[in-house]
């Protein structure tokens, strides 16, 4: 007997962001229907995996990371370089030396290094700041000027910044992050306010603050599904494609950090630290998830090929 | 929740005046008016005061101005089946018949065309024997209305039943049987038939006929209203259709909920 395959019917699309300029270019969203459901809607774009690259050597990241980087940490010009090599699709430059508490670079300093790097590679740019709202305006206002017509994505802009982080992508021709902490409606909120900034709503991304797996991973899961639910049925200020920040939760986790000899039940810390990593993307990107910005190349690694089965078309 | 505009009919000064002087402004004006406030749908209806044998020529007159005007589909709103269908023929896109009845004969007419056309249609809870008193008889025509959808082919996400509301100063004692059979005719069918009413009617010849409007308007979404035919002038009610969706969790809460409700 024949299987009737049950079609949810849907009547928007999700979004398609373009970060980069021609020919380099990365194209995300678009979606007509739920993560990787072929047979019921157009899939366009794949999640793709941007790399992680800091404006400072980081401190307590540990071995099984920073060996993938040997010699480049302290060099945010070769790391980004590095990436390339390693093949992301993007490179996410966290100005984390702005931070008060790390060196306090200035605007003027966290723009130089982000032009050095743009001018290193081709892989299109995210460049966040290091989270401090008030620093973070100014540091991204210098940087969305020196990077002027890059087409980046520039984040992360908060209720208590945007304004300024929206002026700037909409002057020098640049994307935005939005990012709300795991609340649903702010996100729908500060989305409607960007976009009363005439920001357009397809140079938007959401940030939804997730957590690493067992920490809080289905809390940005569930938030993230239900937006796109949303978006799928129209709702405008949800349809913006989904940033997922993964590589600084699972990293911070005791399972990725613990050595072997720490924790020998574990097993192999590398092969550890890289399944957190791995599996968090994973499950974000079935949660609908677009970027995934990961710190370790053999992640990307295994992303990619669990991304790879699941946009095999299943058309029934 | 669907909205459907009222103000493109006869039975308003300006449209009959625009009909009789063959004067588009006042539809366009219209058309456009309610597309910016939210209408899913444009009722269009000719009016008493066009003669029959004109209605088919004024209702392709009128829609070809409104889907000039906006990009929306229309409520084709006769009597005749003659204008609908000749509505119909020049519509773009999915049309609403607005309306059928439960007698088999309208039926007949009125099911094929929405088939042949790929149009949806608004079957009325009521036959010649008028509107029923009860939700249970109301529920009764409905079924007969779903079954005859059913047997031409039309999905019965295409179908609109009413319920039909009647003044509340005159037929006090319906308006909680159309809150049960809203109820009641989501039950019929799985996945059940849309449903829609004539909202303005509740409140004919009555006090403070907007508080009375949106006050069963909220009521009936409870209940399980999917559309209505309403004055989009009516801030208030827009109002309160955006707070209903928010409270029944159909819309995402933000601070913006009264504003985005009104973003197309």
């Amino acid at each position: 007997m024949a299987v009737t395959i049950a079609k949810e019917k849907w009547t928007s699309q999700v979004n398609e962001l373009v970060i980069g300029t021609e020919p380099n270019v990365v194209k995300v969203g678009g979606e007509t229907t739920l993560p990787f459901l072929h047979f019921e809607g157009q899939i366009p774009n794949k999640p793709v995996v941007a790399l992680e690259v800091w404006d400072m050597e980081p401190v307590g990241w540990p071995e099984v990371l920073t060996s993938a980087f040997a010699g480049v940490l302290n060099d945010p010009v070769a790391w980004a370089k590095k990436c390339e090599e390693y093949g992301a699709d993007l490179i996410c430059l966290t100005l984390m030396s702005a931070h008060p508490d790390n060196k306090n670079s200035s605007p003027a300093e966290c723009a130089a290094t982000a032009k050095a790097v743009a001018e290193a590679v081709k892989t299109p740019l995210i460049v966040v700041g290091c989270g401090v709202e008030a620093k973070d305006a100014e540091v991204i206002e210098a940087v969305g000027e020196a990077l002027s017509g890059k087409n980046c994505l520039l984040g992360c802009a908060k209720l208590e910044n945007y304004k300024t982080i929206t002026a700037t992508c909409m002057v020098h021709g640049h994307n935005i992050i939005a990012s709300s902490p795991l609340d649903i409606n702010l996100a729908k909120q500060l989305n409607i306010l960007i976009t009363e900034m005439n920001l357009a709503a397809n140079r938007i991304a959401i940030d939804p603050l997730v957590g690493a797996l067992g920490y809080g991973l289905e809390y940005a899961y569930s938030i993230m599904e239900r937006a796109r639910i949303g978006a799928l049925t129209g709702d405008k200020m949800l349809a913006m494609p989904v940033i997922c920040f993964v590589g600084q939760e699972a990293w911070k986790s005791k399972e990725a950090k613990s050595t072997t000899e720490e924790a020998p039940d574990w097993g192999d810390q590398a092969r550890r630290a890289i399944l957190w990593e791995t599996l968090t993307a994973t499950t974000f990107a079935q949660a609908g998830g677009a970027i995934m910005v990961l710190r370790h190349p053999e992640s990307m690694k295994q992303f990619r090929a669990h991304i790879a089965k699941m946009m095999e078309p299943n058309v029934y | 929740m669907l909205l459907i505009g009222e103000r493109i009919n006869g039975m308003f000064k300006d449209i009959r005046e625009a009909i009789l002087n063959r004067d588009p402004e006042p539809v366009r004006y219209w058309a456009k008016r309610q597309f910016e406030r939210c209408a899913a749908f444009l009722d269009i209806n000719t009016g008493p005061t066009v003669d029959a044998k004109d209605q088919p020529a004024v209702m392709e007159w009128l829609v070809k101005i409104a889907q000039e005007t906006v990009d929306l589909p229309c409520c084709l709103d006769s009597t005749n089946p003659e204008a609908i269908e000749a509505g119909l023929a020049v519509h773009k896109g999915k049309a609403l018949i607005n309306s059928t009845t439960a007698d088999q004969w309208k039926m007949d007419i009125y099911m094929p065309m929405a088939a042949k056309y790929g149009a949806a249609i608004i079957g009325l809870a009521m036959n010649e024997k008028g509107v029923p008193k009860s939700a249970a008889d109301r529920a009764a025509l409905a079924m007969e209305i779903v079954v005859n959808a059913d047997a031409n082919g039309i999905p019965m996400e295409d179908l609109f039943i009413d319920p039909l509301v009647l003044p509340c100063n005159v037929g006090q004692e319906h308006g909680p049987e159309v809150l049960e059979a809203l109820r009641q005719i989501k039950m019929l069918a799985d996945p059940p038939p849309k449903t829609t009413m004539g909202l303005s009617n509740v409140s004919q010849r009555c006090a403070d006929r907007h508080l009375l409007n949106r006050t069963f308007l909220v009521m009936s979404m409870a209940a399980g209203l999917d559309s209505a035919i309403v004055d989009l002038e009516d801030d208030a009610l827009l109002d309160a259709v955006a707070a209903a969706n928010i409270l029944l969790n159909k819309d995402i809460y933000c601070d913006s909920f009264t504003k985005t409700f009104r973003q197309r």
